[in-house]
């Protein structure tokens, strides 16, 4: 009972705010004008549910692209920021408007993921060699390896005035998102419920290969289903909106700190909250500097890396 | 031996310098003797500024992979920046003598620098990694911080600081040059006078007490120092992330020394001479203007991997 | 001569060391002994000046720990702690000339050098001069820092724990040297031992603290006998002697 309760609850905050979203934005919008002004229809369907929606599908998957990320990392605090997927999707899309600049939005969407996958499983294969007792190496690994990622696509970038189009894919904004330009996003959101299908299978991986092994799990197997989730949810957002970093690191720690590992409970919970707070920072970011728009990802660059200190000064020296 | 590689080092520096003065001339001789010689100038400084402070940091931090801008020190000096801009605003920022700018901005970045360092060090010294990662996410804090206050800005606002944000080495700003350079000569020359009690402090704290220095006020003063160096490079031409790392190492690796006699100048040379060299290739031999702070960041970034990786960095 | 006068001391609301008063005559081994958490690290840390004194009163010589400056003190006495791990990389000959630093201040002098050739020669670390320290084991690493704590030629030596991480061969090496350090060089050693029967052979005077409050001092027969062991360790403890000499058996009821 006090599940649904709680269930009901966050239900009716997500709501709220998707209202609070729908209201929100230059143009004047009239919610009783909705059945018979065609204006007020066209405003609707073309932009504002539209952006309600791809910020509530960017929100869920990334923050269940972070659960998995740290299920394949075994690491507390990777996501796909901090693991260079981010960047090596960018370096895809880098790669496709240099060589090939007419490809068609599916084939730019295919080269990014190919390449988050591989910078991600370069990223694991150095994480595997890392010592098990240092849990903070492998974030720190991570950013500064992304960094370089990020310092390489520059060069390239600057070398050919594509600085802006770099800036584009790393900091998220939804003040472009229309009807026809987003609707990739769904593909994340379905990527998101695979993860879901698969979540026993993903908590078992979280226990260790050796755990797996004794349970007959493949380990082997379900890592690559994780790497292939988190790149294609990773290349699709950087694609459609631009990446928003910490959203996949500060929601599961939160959600795994009151609810625990199991994620056959608590994925639709990370999935919720992480909608519910990229929507805020969205909603935020619209109002803030009204008529202006801040971008989401730097709203949430500052509550993400602010919620991340204090994970990190408050957590007991072992927690991994 | 130390002493001749000092000597083959300040050799190194001066060719590099008289690469810059005099390859590839353009317009008239005295135009660019000024001209150049401002940049060469503040290129100099710049890179002594890092190099000094960076082999400061990780002395007082007791281990060599920190350096100031892993913690987020410049990070910090764009987000003072920004805020002053955004309590002034850009008329009245704009207004503003630009020394006196640099001066309010640096006193705050000490007085932040000494706190924030002071906590950190303090309670941290035994857990590295946990301090790194604290560090690396301060920067990312500061830097969003400072990005959301551009953004809360009129757009003429925000274009007053944004050229702040980024490492150009091609376009100095010369009006700081005098003011700045007074306040790095006076930090690296208390670094100097200091230099044997460091290599006391890299002993570590029970030692150093052991051996009769004042350590907690010690530290604090490299601290300070390694803030006014810090504030004076950021302010000169922008933040530089794995550059100090880059140095530092460097100077470790060529000195071989555990002396801050020879460890000093050898890092402030380094840091001189990669900066005018690099500056010299990639402007005047490959015609690139501002990709050299990507290329350091790229290399630096490497190299940080490289030490991490190598195991037991404490 | 070192006089301790009601020193306490406590982290947070924890109390650690309470109302220890304390007077050791100048030359000798004295050994601090007691279980763990007793409070002996904290009060040699005091001693030593590593911590500050929240209450109480430690003099050296009448000199006060608490007034006298620091760099005095260093002349006075040398302190090793039980880390011996270094960022930075040294040579054990650079370690030990650091042991110089408070006569010299960074620049040595002729007597500086062959105060660092006499501890090189004393702890036999000649032929690991040149090697740097993280290239040593745990043992020569210690002795490493002995040394340099030698090379400081100061009155008094205060010692944390150094046996820790040292085999036999090594251990009873190091008291050795401890020994004809006060025996030959008339050196005031204060040295933190865990292991009661190196106390009873090596020290001339035990001090034993339990629960942060001080249980006995003197000489090993006055503090080797069963009942005095049984209260501090609380456990039961049998003495002996072989050949003349003291020793505690702990391992059987």
């Amino acid at each position: 009972m006090r599940l649904t309760a709680k269930a009901g609850l966050a239900a009716g905050l997500l709501l709220a705010l998707a209202l609070v979203s729908v209201q929100v934005g230059v143009g004047d919008f009239d919610p009783a004008g909705v059945l018979t002004d065609p204006g007020a229809q066209l405003l609707l369907f073309v932009s504002r549910l539209p952006r309600t929606a791809a910020v509530l599908l960017t929100g869920a998957s990334l923050a269940v692209a972070g659960v998995i990320m740290q299920v394949i990392a075994r690491n507390r605090f990777a996501e796909p920021t901090t693991a260079g997927t981010a960047q090596g999707a960018a370096l895809g899309l880098l790669a496709v408007t240099l060589l090939a600049p007419a490809a068609p939005l599916f084939m730019r969407m295919g080269a990014a993921s190919v390449t988050a996958l591989a910078t991600t499983a370069v990223f694991l294969v150095i994480v595997r060699r890392l010592p098990p007792t240092q849990p903070l190496l492998v974030p720190l690994v991570g950013i500064v390896y992304g960094g370089v990622l990020g310092a390489g696509e520059t060069f390239v970038a600057y070398q050919h005035d594509l600085i802006q189009y770099l800036g584009t894919w790393m900091n998220g904004e939804f003040s472009g998102v229309v009807a026809g330009r987003y609707e990739l996003l769904w593909l994340s959101g379905a990527a998101a419920i695979i993860a879901y299908a698969a979540a026993d299978r993903f908590t078992i991986a979280s226990l260790g290969k050796d755990a797996s092994l004794g349970l007959g799990l493949s380990y082997g197997t379900v890592v690559a289903l994780g790497l292939v989730i988190v790149s294609i949810i990773t290349a699709l957002v950087v694609v459609t909106v631009g990446m928003i970093p910490f959203v996949g690191l500060v929601v599961p720690n939160l959600v795994s700190r009151m609810m625990g590992d199991n994620l056959r409970r608590t994925l639709p919970w990370v999935a919720f909250a992480g909608a519910t707070l990229v929507l805020a920072c969205d909603i935020v970011g619209r109002l803030a500097r009204y008529p202006y728009e801040i971008p989401v990802g730097t709203v949430f660059g500052v509550l993400g890396s602010g919620l991340f200190l204090w994970l990190l000064l408050r957590a007991p020296r072992h927690a991994t | 031996m130390p002493r001749r590689r000092l000597a083959l080092l300040a050799a190194l520096t001066l060719l590099a310098a008289l690469a810059f003065m005099l390859v590839a001339p353009q317009g008239n001789w005295s135009f660019l003797l000024g001209f150049r010689g401002e940049r060469l100038a503040a290129l100099a400084l710049v890179g002594a500024s890092v190099g000094v402070a960076t082999v400061l940091f990780q002395t007082v931090a007791g281990n060599r992979i920190l350096t100031p801008s892993i913690m987020g020190f410049d990070a910090l000096y764009g987000l003072f920046q920004t805020g002053l801009v955004f309590l002034l605003g850009g008329v009245g920022y704009a207004a503003l003598d630009a020394r006196l700018k640099f001066l309010i901005e640096t006193a705050a970045m000490v007085a932040a620098a000494v706190m924030l360092l002071t906590l950190l060090l303090g309670r941290g010294r035994t857990d590295l990694h946990r301090m790194l990662l604290v560090g690396v996410i301060l920067g990312t804090f500061f830097r969003s911080l400072a990005g959301m206050l551009q953004r809360l800005m009129d757009p003429n606002e925000f274009a007053v600081v944004q050229g702040a944000s980024f490492a150009t080495f091609s376009r100095v700003r010369g009006e700081l040059l005098m003011v700045a350079a007074l306040l790095a000569l006076v930090a690296l020359w208390l670094a100097w006078r200091q230099r044997h009690a460091l290599d006391v402090v890299a002993l570590g704290r029970s030692v150093s007490i052991g051996l009769g220095i004042d350590h907690d006020r010690l530290c604090q003063l490299a601290l300070v120092v390694v803030a006014v160096l810090v504030s004076a490079s950021t302010a000169l031409v922008g933040p530089v992330a794995f550059f100090g790392l880059i140095v530092a190492s460097l100077a470790h690796v060529v000195m071989r020394t555990p002396r801050h006699a020879h460890l000093l100048p050898a890092a402030a040379m380094i840091g001189a001479t990669i900066l005018i060299a690099g500056q010299t290739v990639f402007e005047r031999a490959l015609g690139l203007q501002a990709t050299l702070s990507v290329v350091i960041e790229f290399a630096g970034g490497l190299l940080f991997l490289f030490l991490l990786l190598r195991g037991r960095p404490a | 001569m070192i006089e301790i006068d009601g020193v306490s001391y406590g982290y947070g609301t924890t109390p650690v060391l309470r109302d220890v008063s304390l007077s050791l005559p100048k030359g000798g081994v004295t050994a601090l002994i007691g279980p763990n958490g007793a409070g002996k690290s904290t009060l040699l840390s005091l001693m030593g000046r590593l911590l500050p004194l929240q209450s109480g009163r430690v003099r050296f010589d009448g000199l006060d720990v608490a007034r006298t400056p620091s760099e005095t003190l260093a002349l006075k006495l040398a302190v090793l702690r039980q880390e011996t791990v270094l960022g930075t990389r040294l040579t054990v000959e650079d370690l030990v000339a650091f042991g110089r630093y408070p006569h010299c201040r960074g620049r040595p002098g002729e007597a500086d050098r062959q105060a660092v050739a006499a501890a090189i020669e004393q702890f036999e670390l000649g032929s690991l001069a040149g090697r740097f320290l993280d290239e040593l084991s745990g043992g020569q690493r210690q002795r490493a820092f002995v040394a340099m704590t030698f090379a400081q030629a100061t009155d008094y030596l205060l010692l944390d724990e150094p046996l820790n991480n040292l085999d036999i061969t090594f251990a009873r090496s190091l008291m050795r040297r401890l020994r004809s350090l006060a025996d030959e060089h008339g050196r005031t050693i204060v040295v933190v031992l865990h292991d009661i029967n190196y106390a009873a052979a090596w020290a001339d005077r035990i001090v034993a603290l339990k629960d942060g409050a001080l249980v006995v001092e003197g000489e090993p027969e006055a503090v080797f006998r069963p009942d005095v062991l049984a209260a501090i360790y609380g456990v039961p403890i049998e003495v002996t002697r072989h050949q003349g000499r003291l020793a505690a058996l702990y391992h059987w009821e």
